[in-house]
């Protein structure tokens, strides 16, 4: 809501020299959140002049322009009284007062006016048109002040003439508070945030009585058990010239709360709209069939609408009809067929409150956002309808002749709001605040309550535009808002002993400390997805979770995979000079299963617990969201630096990555030779803890990793998070260390080249037993010495007994059984 | 046994043995080189030796004059090959270390920098000032049924709160399916899931329809507080904001109330936070949402409202780290450069 300070000084005493900040200060302390300062951004000198002589100049370029002389100023002026200044438009006549802005001033723009040599003159200022001083959008001519009706005198400051000096304040109003989308809401705001006198401008003039137009509603389906209008006040004004100007000050209010001029009734009703919070429409009065009837639409029934569009009626839509059908959608545009025109003289004034949901849902439905159904979508003082109905129709007289007939409607059926039971001390039990009996009924009877004692406490009665306040919390909130929000003490509260961090939660911090201090980076990638994305880890066709309003269409999938957003941000990287990269993604991926159907029909209605069932369903409707731990490594893993060469990342790296993840996990993982199809053939891992598998490591594929623009050497790893900690659960049990001497030995094993040598240590390490400590693979060869397609694979071997010093006899016994256990199952031989 | 020759006794004989011997050891240049010195000078078949040797004959009454003599010859030989030894040792490890000098401003970094993302580690720190107070960590999905994320915070069906949320919605449509738009679905299904009395905080991911620019991102972080319990008020709601506030920001941080709306708040408040180094001028920084949990929120989740009442409050991260490390694009905070991860680093 955009609040002109000259309107709203005009309903609230505002201080002489309350400027914007100040009245943004009032209004954030009652919760009137503070959004911009909306002003003209022009600047002076610009004055009335008057055109006393023109010559028609017509140019090479085609164009004929005029050499205006043009009176700025009065003869005694030190000024010069008369200027030459070249205009373009030709809609004006010697003798017609017109705006000059003058060297030095500033239209909005900015364009700064100066004089300045063209078409041969010196032009000493410019003739501006309405649009150029910010006064609407006429652009077909300069602006006539006679169009106005305005014969000010020549050199009179035009800034102060058609208000362009004023400022708006602009306010985010919340959804609760639809009143104040008016400078009547605002301005009792004002007045409830400092003390300042408030005029009801509801209240500011005497409602005249009007009656025989016959107004029906009759509302056979209302919406969730309301009627969709309970108020329904016409007023007729007869003989009016639609065509008058509309005065500058209007044009200015209008424009500064951000509603552009149209025509003299059209802004009318504007005006009032935002001056009382109330939507008005007008009928021309000869274009309606009979009375009015208000109804629901019949299904295929159509209406065009103001904006010439033809839409197709919904049965929830609510419309006004006459005779001839529907000419209306309630609350929300008016129909062409009965639009006032530039022939109108009688106009049949609809001052109505429609059910907000009713309102809101046809809003949507025809995706007609406009500022009447923003107002009674947030709900509308019923009792406002009349007052607004009759200002209406008062400013029409003013402004565009004619008079108020006795004809007229006042269907008023609106519901007195419900009394609130206010126990004594809930607003001190809720807010924390000792406020005092008087603290707690003043404030409800500022906002506008009616308030009665009723045992030990009140029945209060909100005003009529407060639907908000419909329980003590929202009342509570009203006394601590007028109090002040300032007056609630700070007191911390003592919560029972916690249990902590889940594991879950240490597992996820422990593995992103323990990624980041090897070199990892962390990345939080959107979970938004190609379908090209998707196919890259999970194939074509792979179920996924898709948004229906996705901000780009072609990436609408929810992530199967961490994997390919980190393609993505590798490629960023790279594009921006950094080449070498180990990144990590540690979140969730959203895996539906093929076949289910998401969701549910319909959700619990109304403020009750569901029941188990239909809980089970609610959390049923959702797919498996878990979470994982993905990396990638390109470039160098080690960049190049004195005494050292560059070391490329590869699979080494992500395999690193994951143990240090098992690791945070509590799990050790075994890696078994792999297979996907994204990933080389020959360097690719699965990753497994006991028999589950957990995840893979591997290189993308090189076309893969030249397809998406970045080097042949890109490795991943995915791991499933969910399943490792689950793996994890459970205490380890610490071995006990023995302190008795080690004995170490080598052991090279001859097998064919195709044997993993993980699986080969792993023979050697099951078949040794118990006095093995440890065996690590130390070299493969392959060459002289070994026959062809066999390699050499050594171990180092640290053996070590629990209860006393091993001899060698004994460490080379449990090797000879490792050895034996290798030869079973891969033929391995001692290495001659 | 190899026994040296005999050497008659004399004065110069001693003499010229020590200042031979002497300065064998002061022409030593190396170590081997005073080996060799020490073997012809000090050895068995060297001047001095075969001097002391001819001790044997010499008559009794000579025998303790001569004696010192020889003695204290040999002694200064031996302090000198010592002191000699000592200074080349101490010479020779110079050398070798000087030729092991490394340029340690020239020594290549172990791998890459890496770092932890900071609306990570500020989610974790923002948690751990609730933890360390007792309350839980709780988390939820982020996908979405309507229910959880709007229905039972009390936005009703029809109202424009609903529109102020621009959410996204996920296929098929009318299946009531949505990424989240706040953290505060995991109030309700703790409520539902945790019993009472309740205080957690929920770190998390949530969505909304904006473009990215600087200041907007369609995917973002919040943490959210719940606290249901016997006699909470509003004064405990500032409490635990302000501790939090001072907790972060230092003691002297100070927050401000405002009045709001929120759905599943009443009354309701917007949370603002006193900058005082804010580029252009000290100001409040708006922070967050809170407020007094509505009832018919706690009703939702089978809980009386005539019993237990209780506060709910929500801070933004990414708004949180701009205001605390002037970060001053959010586009830095979701592209991944790795520039933006690394200047904070592992540090948590």
């Amino acid at each position: 809501m955009r609040v002109p300070l000259s309107w709203l000084r005009e309903w609230v005493e505002l201080p002489e020299r309350a400027d914007a900040d100040h009245v943004h200060a009032a209004l954030v302390k009652v919760g009137l959140e503070e959004e911009a300062i909306h002003g003209s951004s022009l600047t002076g000198p610009i004055v009335v002049g008057e055109v006393l002589e023109y010559v028609d100049e017509p140019q090479s370029n085609g164009k004929t322009i005029r050499w205006c002389q043009v009176r700025t100023g009065p003869s005694d002026s030190g000024e010069p009284e008369v200027r030459g200044i070249v205009c373009g438009a030709h809609n004006f006549h010697v003798g017609d007062k017109v705006v000059v802005a003058l060297p030095g001033s500033v239209l909005p723009g900015p364009f700064p006016i100066s004089a300045r040599k063209t078409y041969g003159h010196v032009s000493d200022g410019m003739i501006a048109s309405a649009r150029e001083l910010g006064l609407g959008d006429e652009h077909d001519g300069i602006l006539r002040l006679v169009t106005l009706g305005l014969d000010p005198e020549v050199g009179t400051d035009a800034i102060a003439l058609l208000g362009l000096d004023d400022v708006a304040v602009e306010v985010n109003v919340t959804p609760d508070r639809g009143y104040t989308l008016s400078i009547r809401g605002i301005a009792r705001e004002y007045s409830h945030a400092t003390g300042a006198a408030f005029r009801d401008p509801a209240k500011a003039r005497e409602v005249g009585e009007a009656d025989g137009f016959s107004v029906e509603v009759r509302d056979d389906a209302p919406i969730r058990g309301r009627r969709g209008c309970d108020v329904f006040v016409t007023r007729v004004v007869r003989g009016l010239d639609p065509t008058r100007p509309t005065p500058p000050w209007m044009i200015a209010r209008l424009g500064l709360a951000g509603i552009r001029s149209i025509s003299l009734p059209v802004d009318i009703t504007n005006y009032v709209m935002l001056e009382l919070g109330q939507p008005i429409h007008a009928y021309d009065l000869s274009r309606l069939s009979g009375g009015i009837v208000v109804r629901r639409a019949v299904a295929g029934e159509t209406l065009t609408t103001l904006d010439d569009q033809s839409r197709t009626l919904d049965p929830e839509d609510l419309l006004i009809t006459d005779e001839s059908g529907p000419i209306g959608l309630a609350g929300v545009m008016g129909g062409a067929s009965t639009e006032v025109s530039d022939a109108t003289t009688d106009v049949l004034i609809e001052s109505a409150n429609f059910d907000p949901v009713s309102i809101s849902r046809t809003a949507r439905r025809h995706k007609l956002p406009s500022e009447a159904s923003k107002r009674f979508a947030r709900g509308v003082d019923p009792l406002v309808a009349a007052p607004a109905a009759q200002r209406v129709a008062e400013l029409l007289v003013e402004l565009a002749g004619g008079t108020i007939d006795t004809l007229g409607s006042e269907w008023i059926e609106a519901k007195r709001p419900e009394s609130i039971a206010l126990p004594e001390g809930y607003v001190d039990g809720l807010v924390g605040v000792d406020y005092s009996l008087d603290e707690v009924t003043d404030s409800l009877t500022a906002i506008g309550c009616q308030i009665r004692l009723e045992g030990e406490g009140w029945m209060v009665e909100p005003p009529s535009w407060r639907p908000d306040l419909i329980d003590a919390p929202s009342l509570a909130e009203e006394v601590a808002r007028i109090v002040g929000y300032d007056r609630i003490p700070a007191v911390l509260p003592v919560a029972p002993p916690g249990r902590g961090l889940t594991r879950t939660q240490r597992v996820r911090r422990a593995l992103g400390a323990s990624l980041a201090a090897a070199g990892f980076s962390e990345v939080l990638n959107y979970p938004f997805s190609t379908s090209a994305q998707v196919a890259l880890m999970d194939g074509d066709g792979a179920p996924t979770m898709r948004l229906a309003n996705a901000l780009d269409a072609e990436a609408a999938h929810l992530r199967r995979s961490l994997i390919p957003a980190l393609v993505a941000t590798a490629h960023r990287n790279r594009s921006r000079g950094l080449l070498d990269l180990a990144l990590f993604e540690v979140g969730r991926v959203f895996r539906p299963e093929a076949g289910v159907a998401y969701g549910v029909d319909a959700v619990p209605f109304g403020s009750a617990r569901p029941s188990d069932d239909v809980l089970a369903d609610l959390n049923a409707s959702i797919p498996p969201q878990p979470w994982r731990v993905a990396v990638l490594v390109t470039g160098d893993r080690r960049p190049r630096g004195i005494g050292q060469s560059a070391e490329p990342a590869g699979i080494a790296d992500a395999l690193g990555a994951a143990h240090l993840v098992a690791s945070a996990a509590g799990v050790a993982l075994e890696v078994r030779q792999g297979s996907h199809p994204t990933l080389h053939p020959g360097r690719t891992a699965e990753l497994f803890v006991g028999e589950q598998s957990v995840g893979f490591a591997g290189e993308l594929l090189p076309r893969i990793a030249v397809a998406h623009d970045l080097p042949r050497r890109v490795a991943v790893l995915e791991l499933d998070l969910d399943a490792l900690i689950a793996l994890g659960e459970g205490e380890l049990v610490a071995e006990s260390l023995s302190a008795y001497p080690a004995a170490t030995q080598d052991l090279s094993l001859v097998v064919p080249v195709e044997v993993p040598a993980g699986e080969l240590r792993q023979a050697v390490v099951e078949g040794a037993g118990e006095l093995l400590e440890s065996a690590t693979l130390v070299d493969d060869y392959r060459g002289e010495g070994v026959e062809a397609g066999t390699k050499s694979v050594t171990l180092a071997l640290r053996f070590r007994a629990a209860d006393r010093t091993l001899t060698q006899a004994e460490a080379t016994e449990a090797k000879m059984a490792g050895l034996a256990l290798a030869a079973e199952r891969f033929g391995a031989s001692l290495r001659a | 046994m190899l026994v040296p020759d005999s050497l008659p006794i004399t004065d110069d004989a001693v003499a010229s043995a020590v200042d031979a011997a002497l300065a064998a050891i002061d022409a030593a240049g190396d170590t081997a080189a005073l080996k060799a010195a020490r073997s012809a000078h000090a050895g068995e078949q060297s001047a001095l030796a075969r001097l002391n040797a001819s001790l044997r004959d010499v008559p009794a009454e000579q025998k303790a004059a001569l004696g010192k003599l020889v003695g204290q010859a040999r002694g200064r030989v031996q302090q000198a090959f010592a002191a000699r030894e000592e200074a080349l040792a101490a010479d020779e490890e110079a050398r070798a270390l000087a030729a092991e000098a490394i340029d340690v401003t020239a020594v290549a970094p172990l791998g890459l920098a890496g770092g932890r993302h900071p609306l990570t580690t500020l989610m974790e720190q923002m948690s751990d000032i609730f933890v360390a107070m007792g309350w839980e960590v709780a988390e939820g999905p982020e996908l979405e049924n309507e229910w959880f994320n709007f229905d039972a915070l009390n936005f009703d069906p029809d109202h424009p709160a609903r529109a102020m949320q621009d959410t996204f919605f996920v296929e098929p449509e009318d299946a009531h399916l949505l990424m989240r738009t706040h953290t505060s679905p995991v109030q309700v299904r703790a409520l539902l899931e945790r019993g009472l009395p309740l205080y957690v905080v929920a770190p998390g991911r949530v969505f909304r329809t904006d473009e990215l620019d600087a200041t907007h991102t369609p995917v973002f972080h919040q943490i959210e507080g719940i606290a249901i319990d016997k006699g909470l008020t509003m004064a405990h709601l500032r409490g635990t904001l302000e501790h939090m506030a001072r907790t972060m920001f230092g003691e002297g941080a100070r927050i401000r109330l405002r009045p709001s709306y929120f759905p599943f708040t009443e009354p309701s408040a917007e949370l603002d936070v006193w900058h005082p180094t804010f580029r252009g001028g000290a100001r409040w920084i708006e922070w967050g949402g809170c407020g007094m949990v509505n009832p018919n929120v706690l009703r939702a989740a089978g809980v009386d409202p005539e019993v237990y009442q209780g506060f709910a409050f929500g801070m933004g991260i990414e708004r949180t780290l701009m205001f605390r490390n002037e970060v001053h694009d959010m586009r830095d905070m979701v592209e991944g450069d790795v520039r933006f991860t690394q200047q904070f680093g592992v540090s948590a």
